[in-house]
């Protein structure tokens, strides 16, 4: 019993710390800051423990709750995002008057939420994981509640979320009805193709997983709330809940529907296909930054999904290290946003970036490099995120998914060139404050750096993220 | 092989511009310029020293250096042979040219544009020493990033569009050859092409592959009919853009059919002839007689450029001795002759600021010693013997007279096309009558500008009478290139 708590460390540290600082606030007046750096400092220990921790596999309360090093990259993942996201985008929440103190906790319990889905081994430790996630995310988005846009993309949000997530525990239960187990070893031993049933629940839990990570044609809801939610909570929905949301997918393919690969691979294929092409589109008629990253985020999914399609362990490994790879440039993106203000306002619209490579020399070359990079451009680490995608694709020889790929990364080239032209080419208009925001512009410096450099050790990530699979 | 000359040699020129970002100077911007001619006259020396140190009696690749890069599956390795040298140098030589122009004809951000120059000429030497396909494409499509700034950012008018239209042109025509890149690695096992020549690639996937190759080469060549982006990107970029991208980039695509397309499909090279006959023919034909009709002084050698590219390719295709050395002499030779042409409408674009033929005419009475340049670069252009145009030509029309009569005999009209159009121009531009009252007022080129074109002017006399040293450089390499095309043929 011990020895379980031990596993559990980090989810228990994190509990008790949610309901420490959750004291704190409460009594003490005033205490956004005090509370934020706490956050901080938790998510800090949290990395050095799970660091520290054994990397074996161990399985835990009757094997529902596994700690492997599987879950451990993905918890480092998520930490160090939110650390990076969190603290880039302080400037901008106290600027924008959402500097309650129950701002950073709600991040803190969505983180862990996120722990149990991606260390679950089990449908209902998975499902309490995914609610506590998505409640925490629903209440993030209309954080500003004086706001119409927000309040309206937090409903939107967690209207279509509540359905989805209705679907997705169908699919539980029919699977469960199927196959007799919640557990998913014993699901992936009773499941084949002749269990059509258990075909169904796939379908339906494809469909809310689709939606988390918000691939086509589930994927309405991105844009309003990227749009509509505040800058800050935005670049935390378009990192961090994608990183739960793909390594739950990978672990549905892997473990428990690794019998019925033909099954979900279609539906996987055409949702790949889907993304990317519907990224590629509908990005290119977008006036808003955040909309914008939007659909190329859609985009971005269908790419790493390419690599979920094709079933092998090399395909998986290439959609994490795509994942991994989106996330810093994200997180650069984002950051840039945080830099962009004049008279106490946050611009966010494409054409208030015009120009600003005369006046703003360094976030135009840091958008310009991050915007590349997005675009797969060699020799920036975006190019190398898409190589190993298609080299696993062609591995399974699947050229019709590798070929419209690559088709569509030439049309999603074109808005983000769009962008480029307005920072170089175009004339400037707007001198934006210089705002001494150094997190942000470390995390700006952090992303470029890595991007720049990545092809000087292209397999560091492969390295790591290789191991993963061993078990 | 102790001291890595290559990997020096690719990324002198990036620390360099690194160290002209941290050059302080905002308004008279010297420093920057002279560190960056210093850092490419450094690297140009160290071109021409491998190429003094290059063995040319071996078909071998020298200078190889390996390092392990994506782990078991990519090694970053670099090579040169008799071939590939020849275009590091020109590369290494039209950079410092570039530089120089520029500071005569870039007046805003030139800290900027010469960071733009000098990581592109990284980008241009990584083509050339590539030995490793994933490398290749890497540095092949990394130059679009610089090159699409330089047209957008330092470009004229137009300047958004040609951008656009150059990168996505480019990098649809790349991507198809990223997919065959692949596919190779999982057919081989390997994307080193000294392994990939000795494995062979199974007869049945040549093709395929060879069209994806080649969908890139032939946009970057550029092939008719994709070679509408060269002409809007040759006028809206600024003079050293230009230059460049006639000078070097259109080189890529020539340089990768030999390295790439013909050593590993040599089947689907021979079944495809036809179709680069045509195409080529096409182009030497059609683009000469749009290039007549130009009123603008850079599309027209813009178009001449896509007219003398057909001839490589041409060249290239006949798979005959004569063919391929004519074609790696006629790219060496217009890379020489069209950065000139393009030295020389920048030079009266800075003074007058008109690319237009129109308001031009008579300049031989107000501007002699430019006028006698331009007139050299012109006839070499046409191909005048005694130039280097001329030998190249002449040995791509006796490889393609051993092949097929009726192409060579059209070429040989391409070739008195291109004598019309080059003529025309001089005529009208440096002869002729002055309408234009502002040419009686302009000043013949300075000392830099001198530098330039008679630098240029001696290589193409001098290789136009002297074409030892090219050909016993690249001699062996084409006879080793032929050779295994033919043996590769009949074992098939």
């Amino acid at each position: 019993m011990i020895n379980s708590l031990n596993i559990l460390l980090p989810e228990i540290f994190l509990s008790i710390s949610i309901f420490s600082i959750l004291m704190v606030g409460v009594f003490i007046k005033k205490s956004f800051n005090l509370i934020f750096n706490l956050t901080s400092l938790i998510i800090i220990i949290l990395i050095s423990i799970i660091l520290s921790s054994p990397s074996y596999e161990e399985k835990i309360f009757l094997d529902s709750f596994t700690r492997d090093s599987f879950s451990n990259y993905f918890k480092i993942l998520i930490l160090l995002s939110s650390l990076f996201v969190l603290n880039s985008s302080k400037n901008f929440i106290i600027d924008s008057k959402l500097d309650k103190f129950e701002y950073p906790i709600i991040v803190l319990l969505s983180i862990l939420g996120m722990f149990f889905m991606v260390s679950s081994n089990d449908l209902i430790l998975f499902y309490l994981g995914l609610e506590l996630q998505s409640l925490s995310l629903y209440i993030l988005a209309s954080i500003d509640r004086d706001n119409l846009r927000s309040t309206e993309s937090g409903i939107k949000y967690f209207v279509l979320s509540a359905l989805s997530s209705g679907l997705l525990l169908y699919g539980c239960s029919l699977l469960y009805g199927f196959t007799g187990s919640t557990n998913f070893d014993l699901i992936s031993s009773q499941l084949n193709k002749e269990n059509t049933g258990a075909v169904f629940a796939m379908v339906f839990i494809l469909v809310g997983l689709a939606f988390k990570v918000s691939a086509v044609p589930f994927h309405m809801w991105t844009p309003d709330v990227y749009e509509g939610a505040p800058t800050s909570i935005t670049s935390y929905f378009a990192v961090v809940p994608k990183i739960a949301g793909l390594a739950l997918l990978i672990k549905f393919m892997f473990i428990p529907f690794s019998n019925i690969l033909l099954e979900w691979q279609t539906i996987i294929i055409f949702m790949s296909i889907a993304s990317m092409i519907l990224g590629a589109i509908a990005a290119m008629v977008q006036k808003n930054f955040k909309r914008l990253l939007a659909y190329s985020s859609i985009g971005h999914i269908g790419y790493a999904l390419a690599g979920v399609a094709t079933g092998a362990i090399t395909g998986y490994q290439s959609a994490i290290v795509y994942i991994s790879i989106y996330v810093i440039m994200n997180i650069g993106a984002f950051s840039c946003l945080y830099l962009l203000k004049k008279d106490g306002q946050y611009k966010e619209n494409i054409s208030d970036l015009s120009g600003i490579s005369k006046k703003h020399p360094l976030i135009a070359f840091s958008l310009l490099i991050i915007l590349f990079s997005l675009a797969g451009v060699p020799p920036l680490g975006g190019f190398f995120a898409k190589f190993y995608v298609f080299v696993a694709v062609l591995e399974k020889e699947m050229y019709a998914l590798a070929i419209i790929g690559l088709l569509t990364t030439v049309m999603s080239a074109f808005y983000y060139l769009k962008i480029i032209k307005t920072i170089y080419f175009d004339d400037s208009l707007i001198t934006f404050e210089t705002t001494k925001n150094r997190t942000a512009q470390l995390s700006i410096f952090a992303s470029c750096t890595i991007l720049i450099t990545f092809f000087l050790y292209p397999s560091v990530l492969n390295n790591l993220v290789s191991t993963l699979f061993v078990s | 092989m102790n001291f890595p000359i290559l990997s020096t040699l690719i990324f002198l020129p990036l620390i360099s511009s690194f160290f002209i970002l941290l050059s302080k100077d905002k308004t008279a911007n010297n420093s920057s310029i002279y560190i960056s001619l210093f850092s490419s006259i450094a690297t140009f020396l160290l071109s021409l020293f491998l190429w003094h140190s290059l063995d040319f009696n071996t078909s071998e690749f020298q200078f190889i250096e390996e390092k392990s890069w994506i782990n078991d599956f990519i090694k970053f390795k670099l090579g040169v042979d008799g071939i590939s040298i020849l275009f590091i140098v020109l590369t290494t030589f039209i950079t410092p040219i570039c530089i120089i122009s520029c500071a005569n004809s870039i007046k805003i951000r030139v800290k900027e544009f010469l960071i733009a120059i000098l990581i592109l000429e990284t980008f241009m030497i990584g083509v050339f020493c590539s030995l490793d396909l994933v490398i290749f494409y890497l540095f092949f499509e990394a130059g679009l990033i610089p090159m699409f700034l330089i047209i957008g950012v330092w470009g004229g008018p137009r300047r958004v569009y040609s951008a656009f239209k150059f990168f996505l042109f480019t990098l649809l025509g790349s991507v198809l050859m990223l997919v065959a890149i692949i596919v190779i690695f999982w057919l081989t096992g390997t994307t080193d092409i000294t392994q990939i020549y000795e494995i062979k690639i199974p007869k049945e996937y040549q093709n395929i592959l060879w069209l994806a190759f080649f969908s890139s080469f032939a946009v970057k060549m550029p092939m008719w009919p994709v070679h509408t982006w060269l002409p809007d990107a040759h006028v809206e970029a600024p003079t050293a853009g230009s230059v460049i991208l006639a000078a070097i980039l259109l080189k890529m695509a020539g340089y990768g059919f030999l390295r790439f397309s013909i050593p590993m499909f040599p089947i689907a090279s021979e079944y495809f002839t036809p179709l680069i006959y045509t195409l080529s023919i096409v182009a030497i034909i059609y683009t000469s007689l749009v290039a007549l009709m130009q009123e603008d002084m850079k599309k027209l050698i813009a178009y001449s450029s896509v007219a003398h590219m057909g001839y490589v390719t041409l060249g290239i295709f006949t798979l005959t001795k004569q063919g391929i050395e004519g074609s790696i002499y006629q790219m060496i030779s217009h890379g020489l002759i069209s950065a000139a042409l393009f030295l020389c409408v920048g030079v009266v674009y800075d003074r007058l600021h008109s690319r237009m033929i129109s308001s031009y005419g008579g300049l031989v009475n107000y501007i002699p010693k430019y006028s006698f340049l331009f007139l050299i670069f012109a006839l070499a252009a046409l191909g005048l013997p005694g130039t280097s145009g001329f030998l190249g030509e002449f040995l791509i029309l006796t490889g393609t007279f051993q092949k097929n009569y009726l192409a060579a005999m059209l070429a040989t009209f391409g070739v008195v096309l291109g004598a019309a159009y080059i003529l025309w121009l001089t005529k009208r531009v440096i002869f002729g009558v002055t309408n234009n009252s502002e040419i009686k007022k302009l000043n013949d080129i300075n000392k830099s500008e001198i530098a330039m074109l008679i630098s240029l002017a001696f290589l193409i006399l001098f290789f136009g009478f002297y074409p030892l040293p090219l050909m016993e450089t690249f001699n062996v390499s084409v006879n080793n290139l032929i050779y295994n095309y033919q043996t590769a043929l009949i074992s098939n």
